[in-house]
């Protein structure tokens, strides 16, 4: 019922509406688009290198003779997964970390919490930077994993204060005289009673996960060659942005409007599941 | 309230160690300096190549823990070591965080001053449409990563040079170093133009959205009607009552950012050929450069625990709440 209430809140908002619409067409572009470009992602044509938009290369081609557009969707698919699989993934540890540390209190919570702080401290684009690229033949989820655990400090500390106040309250105290074990309080009753702040996090996550991502590539830190990303794509574009424009215009515009759309989506859910919130 | 200090400083002096200590290990363990010698023409021997990176602590023949401790003490010292190519670590350093501060420091005020200016006045305007506009642009700032709109500028600053045929605004580097005295002023600011817009339009967005949401919240409070009904000017309720309150928060975020920003500000400096801390990260993560990364990482993680005590100074400077409690 809830749910109903929120979505229908959500879809009265016109910002979050528009936002939806935008991500929706930014979905269906990167993956239904590159079934319509006349070419592949991985294909060479050696008859047009850095050649601006025409009939055949709809968005130019790079130095390399690859079609831009089918190059900057592939790039666009990655950066999106990356962006879902991260926020998913750091979301869910800022929720579990966050909700152990204030339900059991204690020692237990003195120890996460001092993980938290000492994740907080480390230098996560130095750490990040080394790494990654030194994961050879290891997957591009390696690079995922690096990125969620680098970002969920904060949420948890959210997370954590206010399980402190709902460790206290009835429900959650009727369950636990009833003998049922933490772990089962903490997945049942603690974290689905903060879900709307897990559930904007999540969404703000993406965005800034996208951008992370990018940030990375940007110095071949993150997706290694041949696989692409936005970021790689925006790194070699924007060294040739002044003579080939259209190598930086198509992925750091898509780019843009992806981290836009998702930050509309995001602002809105805000809205619809806190309504007393001003942000 | 001593003790509370002296127990907050030891505990930040200890994760200051830890952060240093992991980034020295991760790069000691994962670069190669060994490479920047390996593959010159004619060759060198490999005695000679150990001879030398045995004398800048960097052999990756000598146990890594024996490094370690040789770079701890040095450290403890006051020297940071040599970079791969034998120069010293602090003097290096020491250029490049005068670099950043030039960069930054304008930055930084322009950003902060620029952005509660407008988020102040957002606030007074609520719901009208400089209001929106602004909410708006503040969005859609947002939404754009700092290298795309640095690289939107300097595409931009081409584009204008190359219109008029002379260049305007420069986009490279720090100054001309062919000029000198008065010239060398005027080019060291033309330089500045663009990182600046570059560095300044994300916080002035940021900051904007912020002392908007604290300033609506403070206009609504008792306080400001009660200064209105004893009869004090909507200008001197606006100013020195409801603005004064609402920069507590952004005051505490502004020093935060700024300690954060000596090596954040990696892009800008990148894109615009700055040769600052930002840019020093990058470089020697991609030059294999161990003793330049440690430092790099040392300098960050003491930037982030002095701007948290920054932070708390300046919050208790200006809120008197802080103080009493």
């Amino acid at each position: 019922m809830r749910s109903k209430l929120v979505l229908k809140r959500m879809l009265r908002n016109p910002q979050a509406r528009y936002g939806l619409l935008a991500l929706a067409l930014l979905l269906l572009l990167a993956y239904i688009g590159p079934l319509f470009g006349p070419h592949d992602w991985t294909e060479k044509d050696f008859l047009a290198f850095m050649e601006p938009p025409s009939g055949d290369h709809w968005w130019g081609t790079t130095q390399i003779g690859q079609d831009v557009y089918a190059v900057t969707l592939r790039g666009m698919q990655k950066s999106i997964i990356i962006g879902f699989l991260v926020a998913l993934v750091s979301t869910g540890l800022a929720a579990l970390v966050g909700a152990t540390a204030g339900y059991l209190g204690g020692w237990a919570d003195r120890a996460l919490m001092w993980v938290t702080d000492l994740l907080l401290v480390l230098p996560s684009f130095l750490i990040i930077a080394i790494i990654s690229p030194r994961l050879k033949g290891g997957s591009w989820l390696w690079f995922v994993v690096l990125l969620a655990v680098f970002s969920w400090m904060i949420t948890s500390r959210m997370v954590r204060s206010m399980t402190l106040s709902l460790r206290e309250r009835e429900f959650v105290l009727a369950a636990r005289y009833m003998g049922i074990p933490a772990w089962k309080i903490i997945l049942r009753h603690v974290v689905p009673n903060i879900s709307s702040l897990l559930i904007i996090d999540a969404t703000l996550n993406v965005s800034a996960a996208i951008i992370g991502e990018a940030a990375l590539s940007f110095f071949g830190f993150g997706i290694q060659p041949p696989d692409v990303s936005l970021g790689t794509l925006i790194a070699d574009g924007s060294a040739k942005a002044i003579g080939y424009p259209w190598l930086f215009a198509f992925p750091a515009g898509l780019l843009v409007l992806l981290v836009l759309s998702v930050n509309l989506v995001g602002d809105g859910l805000r809205d619809a599941l806190d309504p007393g919130s001003n942000q | 309230m001593g003790v509370y200090l002296f127990r907050r400083l030891i505990s930040n002096v200890l994760l200051v160690a830890i952060a240093a200590s992991m980034a020295y290990f991760l790069a000691a363990t994962s670069l190669n300096p060994r490479f920047k010698y390996e593959g010159r023409q004619p060759p060198v021997a490999e005695a000679v190549v150990d001879a030398t990176l045995e004398q800048y602590n960097l052999n990756d023949k000598t146990p890594v823990f024996q490094r370690y401790v040789t770079w701890v003490s040095g450290v403890a010292t006051g020297d940071l070591g040599r970079t791969w190519d034998g120069k010293p670590v602090n003097a290096e350093l020491g250029r490049r965080v005068g670099v950043s501060l030039r960069l930054l420091f304008i930055g930084t005020l322009v950003g902060a001053a620029v952005g509660v200016s407008v988020g102040a006045y957002a606030a007074v305007k609520q719901y009208r449409i400089s209001d929106r506009l602004i909410g708006v642009g503040a969005f859609v700032i947002m939404a754009i990563p700092v290298f795309v709109l640095a690289t939107l500028l300097t595409i931009a600053a081409a584009g204008l040079n190359d219109a008029l045929g002379f260049s305007l605004l420069e986009y490279t580097g720090e100054y001309n170093p062919a000029l000198s005295g008065w010239d060398q002023v005027t080019s060291r600011l033309n330089h500045l133009i663009l990182p600046t817009i570059s560095l300044s339009l994300g916080q002035i967005a940021y900051y904007s959205r912020i002392q908007r949401n604290m300033m609506l919240d403070v206009l609504g409070q008792d306080f400001i009607r009660t200064a209105r009904a004893k009869g004090l000017s909507r200008r001197d309720a606006l100013f020195k009552h409801a603005l004064r309150t609402s920069l507590v928060p952004v005051a505490t975020y502004f020093a935060f950012s700024f300690g954060t920003m000596l090596t954040g500000a990696v892009f800008t400096e990148k894109i615009f050929g700055w040769h600052g801390m930002g840019a020093w990260l990058v470089e020697s993560i991609q030059s294999h450069d161990v003793n330049s990364v440690a430092a790099v990482s040392l300098f960050a993680a003491v930037c982030v625990l002095f701007a948290g005590f920054l932070s708390d100074l300046i919050v208790s400077a200006i809120d008197p709440r802080v103080r009493v409690s």
